[in-house]
């Protein structure tokens, strides 16, 4: 039920009853979404979409910090590998 | 896709399953709360590649699931009105109530339609003024917004053909919940992402203070899970319990301000019927009184209708953590997703059907991850 997948927003417009709306494309499948929850996002954003409403913008800094993360754990056991075995343990 | 496809790169999976294969020294129970991530943890079988020291069990987090009967009951009596469309989202039509569901009032001529949103149900209003358009109203904060919009929008275009049947629930309170419960066995959670996005996770540090449990804000995808799993059991066996967010790039402390305002301007906190656990004070939204002529229970005048469940369906301990649906004796056989005793077993996001799908037939016993 809680299922929202990012997608790039590619216009924004105005609909009749004044709703921002904006074309949002999922990997090639574009959609209308409401993006009157994220006024802070424009066209070239990433948004997480659950039922036709963009919930929060992508934040790419933060997107990449997990993959930062796993290479500061990589250098830390290769660092590990390296080093001789402790005497004892 | 992007900000898809990297966080199910396996290789990064494995690596974060080796650091916790690493990390780990003793036996720990952390509960995801979200459908959601259940059905990705089965799916993509994160559980399998876990140390055995780590069990995950699987929370309350499927509005479907967790909806009760006399709610069903009701969305059918309204659905089966000649002059109503009833709209749903698709995974409510199959919840049994007490003696159907919403497909069989469809087949048997009721006008019961599936929407992608609630603004398709208002959109449907203003195409049919002639007739009474009912969304039904349910999910948890994630889905909060998007209703309230829809109520919102229905009252600035005037519509008078237009109603919700809410059955909102909130999941701090069930939370709370299991872990005031005697037979509570979780020592961390991972809480549902899309729902911080949403409501931000200041409503947590008090959780994870009081009962001294880390609680970790985390995504969908596997990385995301197994990344949040590993920050859980890091605080675990530091002997930590904070509130860490792993699901940055998505969601904020403070959450969506202005989704914030607008379900605090239609919707008021109530008390919630859970189905399988029973009442939760404080755990649902329920209409403003400003926003009762959008009541469809109201409107239809549907009465609370008491209803029984199936004696032998267990889904109210699963949805506690404290069985797994494996462990049902009625699993797969005489309850499957065609036939299911309880709800559970209905949605997709249900722990059970998420079993029955990905790991049946049951494995005697799950073979570990090799180290």
């Amino acid at each position: 039920m809680c299922l929202a997948v990012p997608g790039k927003i590619v216009s924004v417009a105005e609909n009749d009853t004044g709703a921002r709306m904006g074309k949002v494309d999922f990997g090639g499948i574009a959609k209308e979404v409401s993006l009157d929850f994220v006024p802070e996002a424009g066209v070239g954003d990433y948004v997480i979409v659950h039922v036709g409403f963009a919930l929060s913008k992508v934040d790419p800094e933060e997107a990449r910090q997990v993959f930062e993360y796993l290479k500061q754990m990589g250098e830390l056991s290769e660092l590990h590998e390296s080093s001789p075995p402790p005497a004892s343990s | 896709m992007r900000f898809i496809d990297e966080y199910r790169d396996a290789a990064a999976v494995q690596q974060f399953a080796r650091a916790l294969t690493a990390l780990v020294t003793r036996p720990w129970t952390i509960m995801e709360v979200c459908g959601g991530q259940t059905h990705a943890i089965i799916k993509f079988g994160v559980d399998e590649l876990l140390p055995r020291e780590v069990t995950l069990v699987h929370g309350p987090g499927c509005p479907v699931c967790v909806t009760p009967v006399e709610i069903i009951d009701q969305a059918i009596a309204i659905a089966s009105l000649p002059h109503v469309i009833f709209c749903s989202f698709g995974d409510m039509l199959r919840v049994p109530g007490t003696q159907k569901d919403l497909f069989s009032v469809k087949a048997a001529g009721g006008d019961v339609r599936m929407v992608y949103s609630p603004l398709d149900a208002v959109n449907l209003a203003r195409a049919h003024p002639e007739r009474q358009v009912v969304f039904f109203a349910v999910g948890f904060e994630t889905t909060a917004p998007a209703n309230a919009m829809a109520v919102a929008r229905a009252r600035r275009l005037g519509l008078k053909n237009f109603s919700v049947l809410v059955s909102h629930v909130l999941v701090p309170p069930a939370m709370e919940a299991i872990l005031s419960s005697p037979s509570n066995r979780v020592q961390g959670f991972l809480a549902a992402g899309h729902v911080c996005a949403v409501m931000g996770y200041h409503e947590y540090p008090p959780l994870a203070a009081k009962y001294r449990v880390p609680i970790v804000v985390t995504g969908f995808e596997p990385l995301d899970i197994m990344q949040g799993i590993f920050m859980c059991v890091k605080q675990l066996e530091e002997g930590r319990h904070e509130v860490e967010n792993q699901y940055a790039r998505s969601v904020r402390y403070e959450g969506n301000r202005p989704a914030q305002q607008l379900m605090q301007e239609v919707f008021e906190v109530v008390p919630r019927q859970w189905r399988g656990i029973g009442e939760i004070p404080r755990s649902g939204l329920g209409l403003r009184a400003e926003y009762q002529e959008f009541d469809a229970a109201r409107r239809f005048g549907v009465t609370y209708l008491a209803a029984a469940e199936s004696p032998e369906c267990i889904s109210g301990l699963v949805l506690q953590g404290v069985r797994k649906p494996s462990e049902c004796p009625a699993f797969g056989t005489r309850c499957t997703p065609e036939h299911p005793l309880g709800a559970t077993m209905v949605s997709s996001e249900g722990a059970c059907a998420a079993y029955y799908r990905y790991r049946r037939p049951a494995r005697p016993a799950a073979p570990s991850p090799s180290p």
